[in-house]
């Protein structure tokens, strides 16, 4: 399972990345692992609030559906609408497929390393 | 198979009714609909013999072990059957004048009584078509009630994150947040976690106990207790009562609302589509909120369904408690427990169990571990179950058990047939050993293989 460093990462196991002061977020390699095959894509509209720690879309797999939980408050700028065509984009490439970006950013929620993380996701298995 | 439409041909028809004997009358126009509808053309054999097909293709409590857990899928008596068949109750229309109505008021009356006594609740309504309108039907008599003091201030629902997928759904449909809490190591609800989601803006907790990881939680009357000082209300879902009957009622735990799955607890064949009957109780200071019906000819009209919802299915229900007794009720729940239990402990040298001590009437296993080793799912296990003869548990619920088997093998199963399951499970367990691949595939013996659910979520063909 894959962690890249130059991301950081949240419990609820979404990552971060920051450029030019906007957030990129998206889930990791685990959550999409954990998940199983993802068929649906619930997203945020651009303009929408979003608050660290609640949830701002769902992903639906076979098994289930989930919340996707945003590590951080903002505004939205701009949503990764090719997943709701090729939502299996979050299995096949999770790291590539961001979800959301987010700006006017206030606050975030604690994040994790990379290191960190993985051996977060070591005692969630 | 082919579907009823693709058999159908133009002309061939059911020649049921005798000929006209009356003067043609045309309906006004405006009462015609533009085109003909789509029905499919059929003769009586066509159509009986495509419902036989259909009926040898599917698989039922009649045909053998459906341990779908949290369902209830126990054997349901004929006799039940033959009382809902009665012309009485069959031919009966809602609007009929009372005198006409008398027999069918008297089962509603003797039903609610009787389940009244069973849920520890002081009133009554049968109007929710099912399980879930039971709940969204419950939990507005809660709104109701906090609006009706003026108390607007109660805007979230607590769920344990054990629930049924209905809870928060209910919640939410009713217009309220959802508190998700999370459950405590031992599976039942934690009390720290519950003190602090409580708070003057708390409308109620919905619980469901016997929980679904199948234990009862040790803790409700100081659950119950919390959420009542904090100013709420507990409402209790019923799917689990099977395991408590004549034993411990709701209404004694602290729940002040609480819907009955008549289908699944009082034997009614379900797990088709319905109909089913999600009778709704209350302690008697919610009871000025319960819907009302028409056909009882009370003032102010406030329904949730037509009518007194659907009927035969209490006619079955009441049949089902009366035909069981004081002793048999009782009974009933005992022995669905103890067969829970000795079929855990048939299986748990075979997987493991996500909580290994007394469970009630349903169990859950973990198979984290076995497919680590054989990188055999859960999914891969159950549809292996299918090429041996009995019907799959319920898979991946609840959610916070990795890769769950639920197993609920209900009071009507013999204890041959519980040893019988539980070599079927070794068998498959070793399978997944021996050839991975072959499970990973499964079923390989029913009428149809394994379905690509995710091409049927991804891009289903929804007309052909």
């Amino acid at each position: 399972m894959e962690f890249p460093t130059n991301l950081q990462y949240s419990q609820s196991h979404e990552w971060v990345m920051e450029e030019d002061g906007i957030m990129i977020v998206g889930i990791s390699d685990f959550a999409q692992h954990e998940l199983g095959d993802v068929v649906f894509v619930n997203l945020p509209e651009v303009g929408d609030e979003v608050t660290a720690g609640e949830p701002f879309g769902d992903v639906e797999s076979v098994k289930a559906v989930s919340d996707l939980v945003s590590p951080v408050t903002g505004v939205v700028c701009a949503v990764n609408e090719e997943l709701l065509d090729s939502p299996e984009l979050l299995n096949e490439a999770p790291y590539e497929s961001w979800i959301i970006k987010v700006e006017n950013v206030e606050a975030m929620e604690e994040l994790l390393s990379a290191a960190a993380y993985a051996d977060y996701c070591e005692t969630e298995a | 198979m082919k579907l009823i439409f693709e058999r159908s041909k133009p002309g061939h028809a059911l020649t049921i009714l005798p000929p006209l004997d009356v003067e043609r009358t045309a309906l006004p126009a405006a009462l015609l609909r533009e085109s003909a509808p789509m029905l499919p053309e059929l003769s009586e054999t066509e159509l009986s013999r495509h419902y036989t097909e259909l009926n040898k293709q599917v698989y039922g409590v009649n045909d053998g072990f459906y341990p779908l857990g949290s369902c209830t899928m126990k054997y349901n008596p004929r006799v039940d059957e033959e009382m809902a068949a009665l012309p009485g109750f069959t031919g009966i229309h809602p609007l009929a004048p009372k005198t006409a109505t008398e027999g069918c008021r008297k089962v509603l009356e003797l039903a609610a009584s009787l389940l009244e006594e069973i849920s520890g609740m002081d009133a009554m309504t049968f109007e929710p078509a099912a399980g879930a309108h039971g709940e969204f039907t419950g939990v507005l008599l809660i709104k109701q009630y906090h609006d009706a003091r003026g108390d607007s201030a109660r805007r979230k629902i607590i769920v344990p994150d054990s629930a049924h997928g209905t809870n928060p759904a209910t919640a939410a449909m009713c217009g309220y947040e959802v508190i998700n809490i999370a459950s405590g190591e031992d599976g039942c609800v934690d009390l720290e976690s519950l003190k602090a989601a409580l708070g003057p803006d708390t409308a109620g907790l919905m619980l469901t106990n016997p929980n679904t990881v199948g234990l009862f939680d040790p803790n409700i009357l100081e659950i119950t207790r919390l959420v009542h000082e904090a100013g709420g209300l507990c409402y209790y879902d019923g799917a689990n009562l099977n395991a408590i009957m004549g034993h411990v009622r709701p209404g004694d735990m602290g729940f002040d609302c609480v819907h009955m799955n008549l289908h699944k607890t009082f034997a009614t064949p379900h797990g088709g589509g319905g109909p089913g009957a999600g009778a709704v109780g209350c302690k008697v200071f919610l009871a000025p909120y319960l819907p009302k019906s028409a056909m009882l000819d009370e003032p102010g009209h406030c329904q949730v369904r037509s009518f007194a919802g659907n009927f035969l299915v209490v006619v079955r229900a009441l049949t089902y408690i009366l035909t069981l007794g004081r002793e048999g009720i009782p009974q009933a729940s005992e022995t669905a427990v103890l067969n829970a239990n000795y079929l855990m402990k048939g299986l748990r040298e075979i997987f493991t169990p996500a909580f290994d001590r007394l469970c009630m009437h349903e169990f859950v296993l973990d198979l984290s571990d076995y497919k680590k080793e054989t990188g055999v799912s859960a999914l891969d296990v159950a549809k292996g179950l299918i090429d041996f003869g009995i019907h799959p548990p319920t898979m991946y619920f609840p959610l916070i058990v990795h890769e769950a088997l639920m197993l609920e093998p209900t009071e009507t199963e013999s204890r041959e047939t519980l040893d019988e399951v539980a070599e079927i499970f070794r068998k498959v367990a070793e399978l997944g050993r021996e050839d991975p691949e072959y499970l990973h595939t499964a079923p390989h013996k029913a009428p149809i293989g394994r379905p690509d659910e995710v091409a049927a979520a991804r891009s289903p063909i929804l007309r052909a």
